[in-house]
């Protein structure tokens, strides 16, 4: 009898385990989403490589951080200076580095990685350690099937699928967004019909560059601000956009979920540590076979050799 | 706007300096001022190179030798970013897999650096190239996404297999025999590899890989296989790199994570850019400006690699040509305005 109910519990321990890696799994995968988000923006829809897309996400946690902590400013409030203050660093960043090398890929990448990494290396001098945490939206847990899960996450599964719905709607629907489709496709015919070049790439390095700061101020709260993660957040979001295909949200999403199941599979059956060794492998498998990522059309001879 | 327009307008003229024919390299020489003329640059570098190392005191000879891998590093960049296309950021990679397979085969078999380097160079190159190959149908971007994530992933690699001393890193190794045999090593490979790439890229050789980066379709019509050559100059810059690791575990007698550091790819990227992309001699200039600036502002700790990309973006937005182009340029070309 004993035996028997042992064995009950440990299958339901199983299915509460599976159930876990499902749902955190799901969380883990929009988490990826949305960092991936800002950077497929800008690279996808106007060409801009902005490797600085780690470090503007960990400059706009800390910047939030300094607002509520150091200067006593309400949450909702600093979230939106913050925002603001992201999107005009973008939009400067392409007003005096990128409109001096546009076109040029070597220096735009080496450029904004090397603004990246300033950024990065300035904020680890006055930062060290852990100790800095933004607070949650909403305190507080519930249960679905069996399996915790905060209020923040699911305010984040929330956000990630409105905002991915809102960009989509943004580059196909609105006119801004068409003009950025429009100056990504062919840039000549977009500035015979009137599309300001460098007015459209400043508007996209600044949504690229909002939308990284938002997803920090989404996922931030659930655990430490480090410098370290910017470059975390860089790399994953490289990941997921070779992987997906650049300019492709579809692809994008797909990659997203693809690496977020594999890493919580790995992180709970085989170990942690083991992450990067499975995101590493997935680039490199899926650069064997489709080089230009699961589902890019879009220029898939140009990229590939 | 008539101003503009307006035949008082001036603009410099430049003129090549007539002892060039037509292309590089090809001169027309009467007599030997014009060949000091030509010889003078290279020579003020080899010997200063080559005195360098009897004048300076113990701290900066070391100081030296670390310039010299810089410099390795920042050719090796060069080399691959303008004569093949390929940006690699991820440089630290190969000083990581250098400096482990030194780290490996000196603790395991106790071999010495005499042998260990050798093979760490050619064995690490061939490890690299392999590693990179299926990154070699991407280009620009692509390909600078990938080979930002490889040395990460290197580290990551070994903390979670936890082999190799894993967080420790191999320590113990072997050094060098004296300081003199460290220091005229590294600059002696040093000026091979500037020279040898040099007359490498002169050569049809070097004309195919340029070919590749500016219409690889061309290449591709001319019946010649662009993922073979890109892999041939992938592993002449990962030797490099990967010789630069394996000095830098002789030289320190360690081996461990920072061996894939940012400071490895950071640092050569800088000093190309600052001394001036494309000319090899160069960005190995820039790694001796660079890395004696480094040690100096060593006391304020982590603004140092602020610094450096502060640097690195002055010159890439408003002096892309780095500063031995323009040195190049008022040393072969006489200027003067004229009126258009």
């Amino acid at each position: 009898m004993a035996g028997l109910s042992n064995g009950v519990n440990s299958s339901n321990e199983h299915i509460e385990q599976n159930m876990e890696v499902l749902i955190y799994g799901f969380v883990r995968s929009i988490n990826l989403v949305l960092i991936a988000v800002g950077f497929s923006f800008a690279y996808g829809v106007s060409r801009l490589p902005n490797f600085a897309h780690g470090a503007f996400y960990i400059l706009s946690g800390f910047a939030t951080w300094i607002f509520i902590s150091n200067l006593g400013i309400n949450y909702v409030l600093s979230i939106i200076v913050s925002l603001i203050i992201l999107a005009t660093i973008g939009a400067a960043m392409y007003r005096f580095i990128f409109i001096h090398i546009r076109g040029m890929e070597i220096s735009e990448i080496i450029a904004s990685y090397a603004l990246g990494v300033a950024i990065l290396e300035a904020l680890r001098t006055r930062f060290v350690g852990t100790g800095f945490t933004n607070p949650t939206f909403i305190e507080g847990t519930v249960k679905i099937a069996g399996v915790p899960i905060d209020f923040q996450r699911l305010i984040m599964i929330g956000a990630g699928v409105v905002l991915v719905g809102m960009v989509w709607l943004f580059t196909h629907y609105s006119k801004v967004g068409l003009s950025m489709r429009g100056m990504a496709q062919d840039e000549r015919a977009a500035l015979m019909l009137g599309i300001d070049s460098d007015l459209t790439a400043s508007v996209a390095l600044a949504t690229g560059s909002a939308l990284a700061a938002l997803a920090a101020l989404i996922i931030l709260p659930l655990g430490n601000i480090t410098v370290n993660e910017g470059y975390e957040v860089l790399i994953n979001a490289l990941a997921v956009c070779i992987i997906g295909g650049l300019g492709s949200w579809a692809g994008t999403i797909l990659a997203a979920f693809f690496l977020g199941f594999a890493g919580m599979i790995t992180a709970t059956y085989i170990g942690s540590n083991w992450e990067a060794v499975v995101t590493v492998i997935a680039i490199i498998l899926v650069l064997i076979f489709r080089p230009s990522g699961l589902l890019a059309r879009q220029k898939e001879l140009e990229e590939r050799v | 706007m008539a101003k503009q327009i307006g035949t008082f307008e001036r603009r410099k003229e430049r003129l090549d300096r007539g002892i060039k024919i037509r292309t590089e390299r090809l001169y027309a020489i009467l007599g030997w001022q014009e060949i000091t003329y030509l010889v003078m640059p290279r020579l003020t570098l080899i010997l200063g190179l080559l005195v360098l190392p009897l004048i300076l005191g113990m701290y900066w000879q070391k100081v030296l030798c670390s310039a010299g891998i810089f410099a390795l590093l920042a050719i090796s960049f060069d080399f691959l970013a303008h004569y093949v296309g390929l940006v690699c950021l991820g440089g630290a990679f190969f000083t990581g897999v250098g400096a482990y397979i030194v780290g490996i085969l000196n603790s395991s078999f106790e071999l010495s650096p005499a042998f260990t380097i050798p093979i760490a160079t050619i064995g690490g190159g061939l490890i690299c190239t392999l590693l990179l190959l299926p990154c070699l149908q991407l280009r620009g971007v692509y390909f600078a996404m990938v080979t930002i994530i490889y040395p990460i992933a290197a580290t990551r690699i070994i903390v979670a297999l936890n082999i190799w001393g894993s967080t420790e890193g191999i320590s113990g190794l072997t050094y060098f025999p004296n300081v003199w045999i460290e220091q005229y090593f590294i600059l002696g490979i040093a000026l091979i590899v500037l020279f040898g790439l040099r007359r490498l890229v002169g050569q049809d050789y070097g004309i195919v890989l340029r070919g590749i980066k500016d219409n690889d379709q061309a290449i591709r019509a001319s019946g010649m296989s662009i993922a073979w050559y890109k892999a041939q100059a992938v592993f002449i810059a990962s030797a490099i790199g990967c010789f630069a690791g394996s000095y830098l575990a002789c030289l320190y007698g360690w081996s461990g994570l920072s061996s894939f550091a940012l400071d490895f790819s950071i640092i050569p990227i800088a000093a190309t850019v600052l001394g001036g992309p494309g000319t090899f001699v160069g960005p190995m200039l820039g790694a001796f400006i660079l890395t004696p600036l480094s040690e100096m502002l060593r006391a304020i700790g982590t603004w140092r690699i602020v610094i450096y990309c502060i640097i690195l973006l002055v010159f890439i937005v408003y002096k892309p040509e780095g500063l031995m182009n323009w040195a190049q340029r008022k040393y072969h070309q006489f200027e003067h305005w004229v009126e258009v």
